[in-house]
């Protein structure tokens, strides 16, 4: 049943979204405007908002000293890329957890989430000194294998979440229709979890391009992605602020840009099953 | 050819005993018809020989050949589910070839067999629709096209009108009637009503807690009951049943008879008692009779324009060479 809102009841919920909403966004607007303030401007004490000498200095700046786009490679290579070779793992995981289960299942998935409780700087060391001795150090490809594994989990239980919605029925009736198992997976099961699949690998993609202590801890140059790039202009004396949010602007756009583009396929596979 | 053969098959889910150790034969060509109450195994029967479930012991046949082991897609049947399980994301004509496309047929011999599957199920109009535009009906017919064109050994259906409406149920029944008549392929067919195992079956296996009650055709359990259960459970409405003084009149421990094998006289009868409520169904009517000194109502059939009102005084004779009687297991009495 629709409940009645008053107009005045509304006008409020509405004041205290907006509110809300722009409290969100503030930091980043605030690291958008800094951006184009000179370092002085930056670190002006009130603050100006909008009424600043605009420029493009930093950017100039921060593209000269350091290659923004062999980070920005760096990231697209090791967030597509751990997502990717996640998803080829997680879908046969989670397919057997949701169509053959065992009564083990339940408790390996609650295993697998309960290693996202830990604190990863927990395993630092032995991580790093593993890298180390395998030559994995400051590699796109061990940031790719580190970077996999930590989103596994996530990306089985979304997975999990998915498949279980798709009616069992329709993957027998694959069956007694003569479709081997690899069948029944391609043409049956995939298809109809494109959503699924689509709105996991998005949010794979976004956590894996803005995880920030692996890359940090694990690259020096050569296989360093945006983060890092970010993270050269944070100086302990703190005088760069508008390079640094130049740096940051710089580095969050691409996937701002991709989420705002996809912001359908997010919210619909972030609330899908929630309703049933 | 579709003769099916079970030996001994038995089910268990984890300490549940599902299917008892059961033996039945369907020969090749036969319409059978798996009923019982909800929870009696039946459908579970239908996994095992579709393959979907794997045995606990026994051995399922198929045209003389084990097929125990066999995976669902090697055994050549086709099957037809309760919610259709088409496949969402396909067009009809998609749907309806995929079994073939697995099955590596050429393109030309499979667009043959879907134009005349089509031509047969009244679906050429809605060949490049997806399921989704689909009535429940139209559906059910993709799911027995998607089954017929693989020229199966056996079909297999699983309550397969239980999600259509009333009106719509008795024309698909005739459908699948009709289909079995022109293709003479075996057919196994599991339902919970009664109505549809009786007009659509060769042969009717009534099972009751995974143990087979009874195997007959349909006239054969109307007739004969092998015991209360079957007695009870064949028949709309269902049989009279009665104990004590009439039963043991008898030389039984409980008496049947059917309701249409009672006469009811507003004069005179065997019984006296009052009208309690009356079912008009035009062709029938169905009075609620309430005997004197017994408590369960007696319901008898009377013609369709007998007029007999709440409270009414009814005498009843039933016809004694239709009286069924049963011993105190249960058993009926030669």
């Amino acid at each position: 049943m629709a409940r009645a809102i008053s107009t005045r009841r509304m006008a409020l919920n509405t004041a205290i979204a907006w509110t809300i909403g722009a409290m969100i966004f503030f930091p980043i607007l605030w690291t958008f405007l800094t951006s184009f303030k000179t370092e002085a401007q930056a670190i002006a004490d009130p603050p100006v908002f909008f009424l600043f000498d605009w420029t493009t200095e930093n950017y100039t700046t921060v593209q000269e000293r350091s290659n923004y786009f062999r980070h920005f490679w760096n990231s697209v290579v090791i967030s597509v890329g751990s997502t990717l070779i996640g998803l080829a793992i997680a879908i046969p995981a989670a397919w057997s957890m949701a169509f053959v289960p065992s009564k083990h299942t339940k408790n390996i998935l609650m295993w697998m989430l309960s290693t996202k409780m830990l604190p990863p700087v927990g395993v630092l060391v032995p991580i790093y000194l593993i890298f180390r001795d395998l030559k994995l150090l400051d590699t796109q490809f061990g940031l790719i294998i580190v970077l996999t594994l930590i989103n596994l989990p996530i990306i089985v239980w979304m997975l999990y979440t998915y498949f279980k919605e798709i009616p069992g029925e329709i993957l027998e009736a694959a069956r007694m229709d003569g479709a081997t198992l690899r069948s029944e997976v391609l043409y049956i099961l995939l298809p109809m979890a494109v959503p699924g699949i689509a709105s996991t690998m998005l949010l794979n993609i976004i956590l894996a391009w803005n995880e920030a202590f692996w890359t940090l801890n694990l690259t020096a140059a050569k296989a360093a992605p945006l983060t890092a790039f970010i993270a050269s202009y944070s100086s302990p004396e703190g005088l760069f602020y508008a390079k640094l949010s130049a740096a940051s602007t710089m580095a969050i756009a691409p996937i701002l840009i991709m989420g705002w583009f996809s912001q359908k396929q997010l919210v619909r596979g972030l609330t899908f099953g929630a309703v049933k | 050819m579709g003769r099916i053969t079970l030996h001994g098959v038995t089910k268990n889910f984890g300490d549940t005993e599902v299917i008892r150790p059961l033996d039945l034969e369907i020969e090749d060509g036969e319409f059978v018809v798996f009923v019982g109450p909800s929870g009696c195994g039946k459908s579970t029967l239908l996994r095992l020989i579709a393959g979907l479930e794997d045995v606990t012991a026994g051995r399922i046949e198929i045209d003389g050949v084990d097929a125990t082991g066999v995976p669902p897609a090697k055994r050549g049947l086709a099957m037809v589910f309760q919610s259709y399980a088409l496949y969402p994301h396909m067009s009809v004509r998609k749907n309806i070839a995929f079994p073939m496309r697995m099955a590596g047929l050429d393109k030309a011999e499979q667009n043959r067999r879907i134009e005349s599957a089509a031509a047969a199920l009244n679906l050429t109009d809605y060949l490049d629709r997806r399921p989704g535009q689909l009535s429940g009906g139209q559906r059910q017919r993709v799911a027995i096209g998607r089954a017929i064109v693989r020229e199966p050994a056996a079909f297999l259906f699983d309550e397969p009108l239980s999600n259509l409406d009333a009106a719509l149920r008795v024309g698909m029944r005739m459908e699948i009637s009709e289909l079995h008549t022109r293709l003479k392929t075996t057919m196994v067919y599991v339902t919970h009503d009664q109505v549809e195992a009786m007009t659509m079956a060769d042969k009717i296996v009534v099972l009751q807690h995974g143990v087979i009650e009874q195997v007959g055709s349909p006239l054969d359990l109307y007739r004969e009951p092998r015991n209360l259960f079957v007695a009870g459970f064949i028949g709309s409405p269902k049989m009279n049943l009665m104990t004590g003084e009439e039963a043991e009149r008898r030389q039984a421990a409980t008496m049947g008879i059917r309701p249409e094998h009672i006469t009811a006289s507003p004069t005179e009868g065997l019984w006296q008692g009052t009208v309690g409520v009356s079912e008009h169904l035009g062709s029938d009517t169905f009075f609620h009779v309430h005997l004197d000194g017994r408590a369960d109502p007696v319901t008898v059939r009377a013609g369709g324009e007998v007029s007999l009102h709440h409270g009414d005084m009814i005498y009843l004779t039933p016809d004694e060479s239709r009286i069924h009687r049963f011993d105190a297991q249960g058993m009926r009495l030669a």
